[in-house]
């Protein structure tokens, strides 16, 4: 069986796979509680299937869907890491899932306590003063950290500073984020080593006086190569009054090692999604808490946790702060999983989290260099970066090799990212990852280079195994279809 | 316990074969005057059995739902969910993959997200939702960005009876834009046409309400829709509670341009405010606008039916700065959630919870407001949430009912100070005739010492 049908063309009318509680108080007729004019005329048409139907339906899905508990998954710059049980666990306690946001302080205290202490975690990790949670994502904690630059230099009379300087390498919500805060941006060049081309800063920094707002930036970046001229990027920047923002995507290659606040950075967002090992959910939830040095404090949003002498209490933000980013304290499920991460773990847990990240890194890399062409060839931190150039000139392209990938039940590295290798092919294993699958990963890289000289078809054509074959993505975008809907003469059959 | 397998003499052998002697050799590239030169400041790791002790014992702090009644809404909903929604969300395959960027070895999220944006289309009567956003507020925050279009300038109008928590969102994302924002006032607890249609301008791009609004009151949609659409404005509908939709006309039938709603009722847990679940919908025309990931249909190099995220020149990874979000990470799982709830209460048992929470919360405001002292604050139909006068502080009140093992009311004057003594009631069909009788008790007895 290669389809599943959808659930909308399952079951039969007066079929369903829940009952609501016994209805224990008099009723009145609706009309007579609100106008008829507004109430629903029809009810929503949605599925009318059974219990039995509604997991098989579920369960059929989830069997054609590939997750890390599936098999290897190194997505670069995605950190999909083994994603604990027990964390699944503590975060479906009652306590923690079955609690009302608006409950009053002093029937939640252990939530607030937990989320002063995650702060506390974060803090220290990032080498950062201040943590707000609230961020639902990486890219909410940019924004986030863009409108506490923002507040800052409007603060310091500075408002007219409206440019934000990212590398060619950074992610894409980069700009987008600096464009939702109505930021320019001024894209700077790398050099031969995959860094930041100093020069070229010091001139867009020279060209731009006066309007330079911040540097966004990943360290290691999205070559998976830590820049060692940071302490001198930092300068520059600060030099002519610009911020610091650290995008934590790869956070998990610096674990106790270093710390981005030591590196010079102002704001820091962590994806705890990645690097403490939430799950990614198909996409989420994640979160992406922030954390700041101590002249961008009050511009946090708030509240805050705190602690007193009556016990935990939220602190309203001060009147510096930017305000809210969303309702609520922030993913609060997600960020249970992530104390529950770091308390397992401890100081030499996470350190040995990111060295064998890097280590694992670098063991696949050099195993493979010879295969595919290695642009930046130094020592990687937790990722790096092939370039599938080599296999191209015999006309199989980073794409293809991702397909055949999948035919051996290993997901594919990120492909054509960064934008500055042609053919990218993006590899993160993460630390979580055994030896024997690495060298099995290597075998069947190191297979899928010959066959891409000797079976180029056999590549072009993957992939074979899985339960549908590569997609007409051209014509799901000419003719979008984005939802289903019922056959017409079926329409016309119920009426 | 770091989850890491390899044992110190693999990593021995792997440091070997890259040529290193050990970790150190790796980590060169950072210079020596960025290295933590201690130990993370955190407290030891701890054994499973031991990290159990500590989080049990922190849950306990908290008063959850299974051992305390609860009448607090405002934005966050107490809902049944089946036994079978948890059971088949908590599946690893769903829950440990990534965003479906493989679209064949994705097809199960992927399917399962074209059943969602189908059903959020079926609630909502609108013609096209995306795979989800961050929360109800952010969802908000993105209609407001999409109807103010690529300028950033431009002026939104917005209900001062929507959740206040969205307002001051939309305030913060408004200032960094670059955008303005006026609130219109209310009339007997309903946004005022009259001042709407008063304070529309050229300027103005769109009108934000929330239906039911914060008050669980019924706004005047039509009325509001006449002005907004005379004005040439888009017309946004904020909902918190989309059990709401099993009743009540829908944002299609009324007129909406953009629907953002919190989902977090379908399905999901409350768990202290998120995650939570954006929902967001609109008509056709801004097909090519929308915020976030999309999924669609379409056939695979064999001739069958197959599903893969599309139309994605419009987000950040293609697009960068000329996206039309910057949303990456998504809240999909809670998508999926949503999805199987809907699927299992289905056509009858989705339009019975409507009725079910309208019904207990009329019986339980005539009760309460059968009490000497208490009354109805606003004359307006309401659905699962209504604003009682009562004569007494309300954290007074509540915090002698929590002494009962009872959340009461969410106490309005945090938000609204001209409303003093205003708790807002929210009944869902989780709360009993036993439940609402208890509350009504002590309520009677609290008022009673308080004479």
């Amino acid at each position: 069986m290669s389809t599943e049908k959808l659930i909308f063309e399952m079951g039969a009318p007066g079929r369903r796979a829940a009952l609501l509680p016994a209805m224990d108080i008099p009723t009145k007729p609706l009309d007579q509680l609100v106008p008829q004019d507004m109430l629903r005329a029809e009810p929503a048409p949605l599925p009318e299937v059974s219990e039995i139907e509604v997991v098989r339906h579920f369960t059929h899905l989830s069997q054609r869907n590939f997750g890390v508990d599936t098999g290897f998954y190194p997505l670069g710059s995605c950190t999909m890491k083994y994603n604990p049980k027990v964390n699944e666990e503590m975060a479906g306690l009652p306590g923690f899932a079955r609690i009302h946001p608006l409950e009053h302080e002093s029937m939640t205290q252990g939530a607030i306590q937990l989320l002063y202490e995650l702060e506390g975690y974060l803090a220290e990790i990032a080498g950062m003063k201040r943590v707000t949670l609230q961020p639902a994502a990486g890219a909410h904690g940019e924004i986030t950290g863009l409108m506490i630059i923002k507040a800052y230099h409007e603060h310091r009379g500075e408002g007219h500073r409206n440019i934000v300087l990212i590398p060619d390498g950074a992610h894409g919500t980069n700009p987008a984020s600096a464009t939702l805060a109505d930021y320019q941006t001024v894209e700077l060049k790398s050099d031969a080593r995959g860094g930041v081309d100093v020069e070229h800063l010091a001139q867009v920094l020279a060209e731009h006086e006066g309007k330079i707002a911040a540097l966004m930036m990943t360290n290691p970046n999205t070559l998976g190569v830590f820049d060692e001229n940071i302490i001198e990027i930092a300068k520059r920047v600060h030099d002519v009054g610009g911020q610091l923002y650290y995008d934590g995507a790869n956070a998990n290659a610096i674990m106790g090692i270093t710390r981005p606040g030591d590196m010079g950075f102002d704001v820091v967002h962590l994806n705890l999604h990645k690097t403490t090992s939430t799950p990614h959910g198909g996409g989420g939830p994640g979160s992406g808490p922030i954390g700041v040095a101590e002249h961008l404090v009050p511009f946090l949003p708030g509240p805050l946790p705190a602690k007193g002498h009556q016990g935990y209490y939220w602190e309203d933000a001060g009147p510096l702060s930017i305000g809210r980013m969303r309702a609520n304290a922030g993913n609060f499920l997600v960020l249970v999983r992530a104390y529950t991460y770091i308390r397992s773990n401890g100081p030499d847990g996470l350190r040995h989290v990111s060295e064998s990240a890097v280590l694992n890194a670098n063991y696949v890399m050099r195993a493979l260099q010879d295969y595919y062409e290695l642009p930046f060839d130094r020592a990687c931190m937790h990722e790096f970066v092939f370039s599938a150039n080599r296999q191209k000139a015999v006309g199989v392209r980073a794409l293809d090799i991702s397909k055949r990938l999948l035919d051996f039940g290993i997901h594919p590295p990120t492909n054509y990212f960064p934008l500055i290798v042609p053919e990218a092919l993006m590899i993160e294993p993460t630390e979580t990852e055994t030896k024997e699958t690495l060298d099995e990963f290597i075998a069947i890289m190191r297979q899928i280079a010959e066959e891409a000289k000797h079976q180029p078809e056999l590549v072009l054509e993957a992939p074979h195994v899985t339960v549908v074959g590569r997609l007409d993505e051209a014509l799901a975008a000419r003719k979008p279809n984005l939802r289903w809907q019922p056959e017409p003469e079926t329409a016309a059959a119920k009426a | 316990m770091s989850y890491v397998p390899n044992t110190s003499a693999e990593q021995q052998e792997m440091l070997r074969a890259v040529g290193a002697s050990s970790i150190e050799d790796l980590l060169t590239p950072i210079p020596e005057a960025v290295r933590l030169q201690r130990p993370l400041d955190l407290p030891p790791s701890l054994a499973e059995p031991d990290l159990r002790r500590l989080m049990v014992g922190m849950a306990e702090q908290n008063a959850d739902l299974d051992h305390y009644i609860s009448f607090l809404g405002a934005g966050t909903y107490d809902h049944f969910v089946p036994s079978l929604v948890p059971a088949l969300v908590k599946r690893s395959e769903f829950l440990t993959s990534y965003t479906p960027y493989q679209p064949e070895v994705s097809q199960g999220m992927l399917q399962a997200i074209y059943e969602y944006q189908t059903m959020v289309c079926q609630l909502t009567n609108m013609d096209v939702a995306n795979a989800s956003l961050y929360d109800g507020s952010t969802a908000v925050v993105e209609g407001a960005l999409m109807a103010v279009g690529p300028s950033g300038r431009g002026e939104v109008l917005v209900s001062h009876a929507l959740d206040p928590q969205y307002r001051a969102t939309l305030q913060t994302y408004a200032h960094a834009r670059g955008f303005t924002l006026r609130e219109i006032g209310l009339d007997d607890g309903i946004t005022s046409v009259a001042e709407l249609e008063a304070a529309m301008t050229p300027e103005t791009k769109a009108v934000v309400i929330q239906q039911p609004n914060f008050f669980g009151a019924l706004e005047d949609v039509r009325g509001i829709e006449r002005v907004t659409h005379t004005g040439q404005a888009a017309f946004i509908v904020a909902i918190t509670e989309p059990a709401s939709l099993g009743v009540l006309a829908t944002p299609g039938d009324y007129g909406a341009d953009i629907v953002a709603a919190e989902g977090q009722s379908l399905g999901n847990p409350m768990g202290y405010g998120g995650p939570a679940l954006g929902m967001f919908a609109a008509r056709n025309s801004f097909l090519r606008k929308l915020p976030g990931r999309l999924a669609g249909k379409t056939v695979d190099s064999r001739g069958q039916d197959a599903y893969v995220l599309t139309l994605q020149t419009r987000e950040q990874q293609i697009r960068r700065e000329r996206a039309t979000s910057n949303i990456c990470t998504n809240q999909s799982l809670l998508a999926v959630a949503a999805t199987i709830y809907l699927a299992a209460l289905g056509k009858q048992g989705f339009r019975e919870l409507g009725e079910q929470c309208l019904q207990r919360a009329h019986y339980a405001q005539e009760r309460i407001c059968s009490l000497p002292g208490f009354e109805p604050i606003f004359t307006r139909p309401f659905f699962d949430e209504f604003a009682v006068r009562c004569p007494m502080p309300v954290e007074q009140l509540n915090a002698r009912l929590r002494d009962e093992g009872i959340s009461g009311g969410y106490d309005l004057s945090r938000d609204y100070p001209e409303l003093d003594n205003a708790a807002l009631f929210c009944v869902t069909e989780t709360r009993t005739r036993d439940d609402i009788e208890t509350l009504v008790a002590a309520m009677e007895e609290v008022a009673g010492e308080n004479r």
